[in-house]
Parts: structure tokens; C-alpha cells; sequence
């Protein structure tokens, strides 16, 4: 499995990267931790004749938490996510995902940039970013933008993000309240047959707000508004559990794959979201 | 036809240089290259953990990196972990509690858990199962794999015990 030849660069600063990504358009792409792109560039899915590695580019590391925004740089990885003391009390749910991503090794070298970047149905990070109402920052040849994650998708492998563009980090406001990620997969590393992101905020015995986000039930993530606004106002009793997950599945839309036919994922997906829930209405 | 880079790389304490294509495996680098035939291609696809290798303190699937990625770094594989003569502690356990069968997942197992084992010096089964959770076996059923980890900890926080 030898992927199609390629020229390989690794600058030190974003504006050359924008450069290299300028010159060549379509031929070139970043790379971060390479754990989706390599893989694909071996089963030659992929061919990339200008490959741009992110390893040392300056200012794309890091993780801040600072009264009460969080911000992780694009090449923060998975095993840094789940190392960080102050990021897990900040932001729980991350500490709980990232757990449930890929394995050890994978974990070293995969990045939040890359995983929402990517674009696939199947990572995690996009449908807990649009849980959090997360905003990614892009810097491009026309300066720096920034995208809320819940209209960055648009479908498989396409999303906001010009090929001119690079996504420098992801940031949001540290979450209130329970929280989950339930995630039903085959084995260990595997992607979600059915995954789900729940925030809920508690108020007077009653939720007083619920952000539900699902992964790999359709092609892209789904932030469900109508799932989380039944929960709004009820005691998250079973009968208001049966309503949003009544309003997920109307959301969502998912085909037969290796994992199972449309109606399996259904029930997958229905039976992470009441675990989600309930777990994340007994943390709030 | 895109060029050979110029790939500077220290591994197990010895320093290398070559020209190489920038596309060129990690793995294949070390097995044909550096003839460093320890770390094992089992799947070829990110999943089996065989060719698992230390780079720059990450315990990383070399089947999954290029070449070029690792110009720079620091490397250790399986041979530097310990010889014939002195094994390392986990080589030792996972000889005396039956940790392999056919030993092809054994190198990629010993450089994953020393690396676990420096993380986390004092593991439970629970976290060495999921610690370990990036390497398959199809022999052992993982069970004496998982005993002579929990082993080779004791036997090292025991020396360490000892120095203090
Ligand atoms: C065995 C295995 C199991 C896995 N299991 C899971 C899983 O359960 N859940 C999950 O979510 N993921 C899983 N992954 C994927 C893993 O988490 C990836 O590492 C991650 O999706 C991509 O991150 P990366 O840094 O490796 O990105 P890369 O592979 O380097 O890049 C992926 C794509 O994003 C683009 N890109 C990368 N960084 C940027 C940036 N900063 N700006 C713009 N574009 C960028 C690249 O051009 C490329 O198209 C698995 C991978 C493997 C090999
Ligand atoms: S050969 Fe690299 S993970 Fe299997
Ligand atoms: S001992 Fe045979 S694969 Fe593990």
C-alpha cells in the first residue's frame, strides 16, 4: 500500500502555507496528524501532488481556558484533549469523547483540526462542536473568518472551509450543566454506528435548556434544535425522552453500510440519545 | 518525478541519514532500510498496532507515518528496548507469564506498554486493556498479555522502591 509520489513541505509559518496552498490549488493539502488523510492516500483515494505537513507551523498548539471561553489550536491532539486537567473540569464532554475516539496510538497523532476538518460522517469532534455551538477559525489568502460548527458541514468530505483556507482552532464557551457522549461502535476504534453529544442545564427540577448533536446518522453531523427543545421545560421524564427522540429521528437520515441497514442505526441512534440523555440529566 | 528528500533520524541512540522518497512508510524505513525487522506489518492499515514504534516519546503506528513526517525525530523501536543478553523488564515478564504465542504482535505490544508503563507506572487491568486497546493478538486472548504488564509494573516500581 504505497500511496501516488508527492512533494513535501513543512513551513513554519501560516502565511506560507496559505502561499503553497495559493500556488497549487487542487493539488495541494494539508496535513495534520495524518491519521484519516495517510490511510486514505494509501488506498490511493487520495492523490495529492503537493503535501503540506502543519507539524511546525507556529501558533496552532495549545489549549486555553480562560474565563470561561475554551479554545484548542487546530494541532491540539486527542491524547493532549483528554491529558488536560483544566480542560477536563472546563469541558467535561471532550474528556468523555475524546476517550471514545480511535485507540491509544491513533490518539497521539490524530488533532481536533483534523477531525473537524475532515469532513467525514464519521468523526466525532464535528457533532460535539456543533453540541457546543463551538466557532472554528479560518485564515485564508483574504485574512481570517470565523464559522459556527452548526453550518460548517454541507455534506460528505464538503464543508465551509475554501482549499485555500486552513482551520488555525476551535473555540467555545465553556458548557453549564450535565453533559454525555454515548457512542455505539462495533469494536474498539471503531467510528459510531451512533453517536451522541447532550448538554442540559437544570433549573428549579426542570431543563432549563438541552443542546443534542448525533454522529454518523446522516452525511453529515446533525444538530437537532427540535430534539433539545422537547426536553425545554419538562422534567426529563420518559414521555419528554420519547418526544426528543421522536424529533431526532426526523432529523436525521441514515443509509445501509457495513454497519447495519437504515432501520439498525435508527435504533442505535434512539437508544444512544434516551442513555445520553439520562446520563447527562443526572450530571446537570 | 518528485524529489528524494534529504532524512536525518535518531534511532535507538544511533543517528541516520539518507535520501529517500518523502512518501516512503515509516515501517518501510525501518524493516528494509535501517534493518530493523523487529516492528511488524500486520494489517497495513492503522488497526493491528505490529508496527508500533516510539516517536519522540509518542507511541505511534509507523505503517501510518511517512518518512518525511519523522525527519527530525527521535526513535525507538523494539531492538532498543532491550538484547538478547539484557532483555528489558518487559520482555522478561512477558516471557515468564506466557505473554505471546506466535510472537507477531509481541514487539508492537512490549513498545506500547513501556511507553504506557512510563505514563502510567501503576496501572489497573482495566486502564492496561484500554491503554493497550490499539494492538491486536490473535493468539493469547490478551489475558497473559495483560498479566505480564500488570508484572512487569510491579517488577519496576519494586527497583524503583529498592533505588530509593
Ligand atoms: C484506526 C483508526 C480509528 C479511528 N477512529 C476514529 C473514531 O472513532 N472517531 C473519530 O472521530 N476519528 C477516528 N479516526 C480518525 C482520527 O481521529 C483522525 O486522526 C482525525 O479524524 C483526523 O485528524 P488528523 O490530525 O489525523 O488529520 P489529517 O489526517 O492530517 O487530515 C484530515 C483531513 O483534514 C484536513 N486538515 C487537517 N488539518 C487541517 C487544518 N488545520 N485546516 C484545514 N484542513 C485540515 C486534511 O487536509 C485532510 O483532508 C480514526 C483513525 C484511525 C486510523
Ligand atoms: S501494520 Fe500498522 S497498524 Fe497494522
Ligand atoms: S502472540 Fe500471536 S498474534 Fe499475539
Amino acid at each position: 500500500m504505497i500511496p501516488a509520489a508527492f512533494d513535501y513541505y513543512r513551513p513554519k509559518d501560516m502565511g506560507d502555507v496559505v502561499a503553497l496552498l495559493q500556488e497549487h490549488g487542487d493539488d495541494a493539502r494539508v496535513m495534520a496528524g495524518g491519521h484519516s488523510l495517510i490511510p486514505m492516500m494509501k488506498l490511493r483515494m487520495a492523490e495529492i501532488a503537493h503535501l503540506i505537513d502543519l507539524q511546525d507551523v507556529a501558533g496552532l498548539g495549545g489549549i486555553s481556558v480562560e474565563s470561561g471561553q475554551i479554545t484548542l489550536g487546530a494541532m491540539v491532539t486527542q491524547h493532549e484533549i483528554i491529558d488536560s486537567d483544566a480542560l477536563r473540569a472546563a469541558a467535561p464532554i471532550l474528556h468523555e469523547a475524546a476517550l471514545q475516539i480511535a485507540d491509544p496510538q491513533v490518539r497521539y497523532m490524530g488533532t481536533v483540526g483534523g477531525n473537524v476538518a475532515n469532513g467525514d460522517p464519521g468523526n466525532d469532534m464535528p457533532g460535539l462542536m456543533q453540541c457546543l455551538d463551538a466557532t472554528f477559525t479560518l485564515v485564508g489568502p483574504d485574512g481570517k473568518r470565523e464559522v459556527a460548527a452548526r453550518g460548517f458541514y454541507h455534506a460528505a468530505y464538503m464543508t465551509d472551509r475554501d482549499d485555500s483556507e486552513v482551520l488555525t482552532s476551535v473555540s467555545f464557551a465553556a458548557p453549564k450543566g450535565g453533559y454525555a457522549y454515548e457512542k455505539q461502535k462495533r469494536k474498539i476504534g471503531d467510528y459510531a454506528t451512533a453517536a451522541a453529544a447532550v448538554q442540559i442545564e437544570k433549573s428549579g427540577g426542570v431543563c432549563a435548556s438541552a443542546s443534542i448533536a448525533m454522529t454518523n446518522l446522516s452525511d453529515t453531523p446533525i444538530w437537532s434544535e427540535t430534539a433539545g427543545a422537547a426536553l425545554v421545560g419538562t422534567k426529563v421524564d420518559d414521555a419528554a425522552i420519547a418526544a426528543a427522540i421522536a424529533a431526532m429521528q426526523a432529523d436525521i437520515e441514515p443509509v445501509e453500510d457495513n454497519r447495519g441497514p437504515a432501520a439498525f442505526k435508527r435504533h442505535a441512534a434512539a437508544t444512544v440519545l434516551t442513555r445520553a440523555i439520562r446520563r447527562a440529566w443526572d450530571r446537570a | 518525478m518528485p524529489k528524494k528528500m534529504h532524512i536525518e533520524l535518531t534511532v535507538n541512540g544511533q543517528s541516520h541519514e539518507f535520501l529517500a522518497e518523502p512518501r516512503e512508510l515509516l515501517i518501510h524505513t525501518l524493516r528494509e532500510r535501517l534493518n530493523l525487522t523487529g516492528p511488524h506489518i500486520g494489517c497495513e492499515t492503522s488497526h493491528c498496532g505490529a508496527c508500533t514504534v516510539i516517536v519522540n516519546g509518542k507511541s505511534v503506528k509507523s505503517c501510518t507515518m511517512f518518512v518525511a513526517q519523522a525527519n527530525g525525530a527521535d526513535l525507538t523501536t523494539i531492538e532498543g528496548l532491550g538484547t538478547p543478553d539484557v532483555p528489558h523488564v518487559l520482555q522478561t515478564a512477558f516471557r515468564e507469564h506466557h505473554g505471546l504465542q506466535c510472537g507477531f504482535c509481541t514487539p508492537g505490544m512490549i513498545t506500547r506498554a513501556s511507553k504506557l508503563l512510563e505514563e502510567n507506572p501503576n496501572p489497573t487491568e482495566e486502564e492496561i486493556r484500554f491503554g493497550m486497546a490499539g494492538n491486536l493478538c490473535r493468539c493469547t486472548g490478551y489475558q497473559n498479555i495483560v498479566k505480564s504488564i500488570l508484572a512487569a509494573a510491579s517488577e519496576l516500581n519494586a527497583a524503583k522502591e529498592a533505588a530509593e
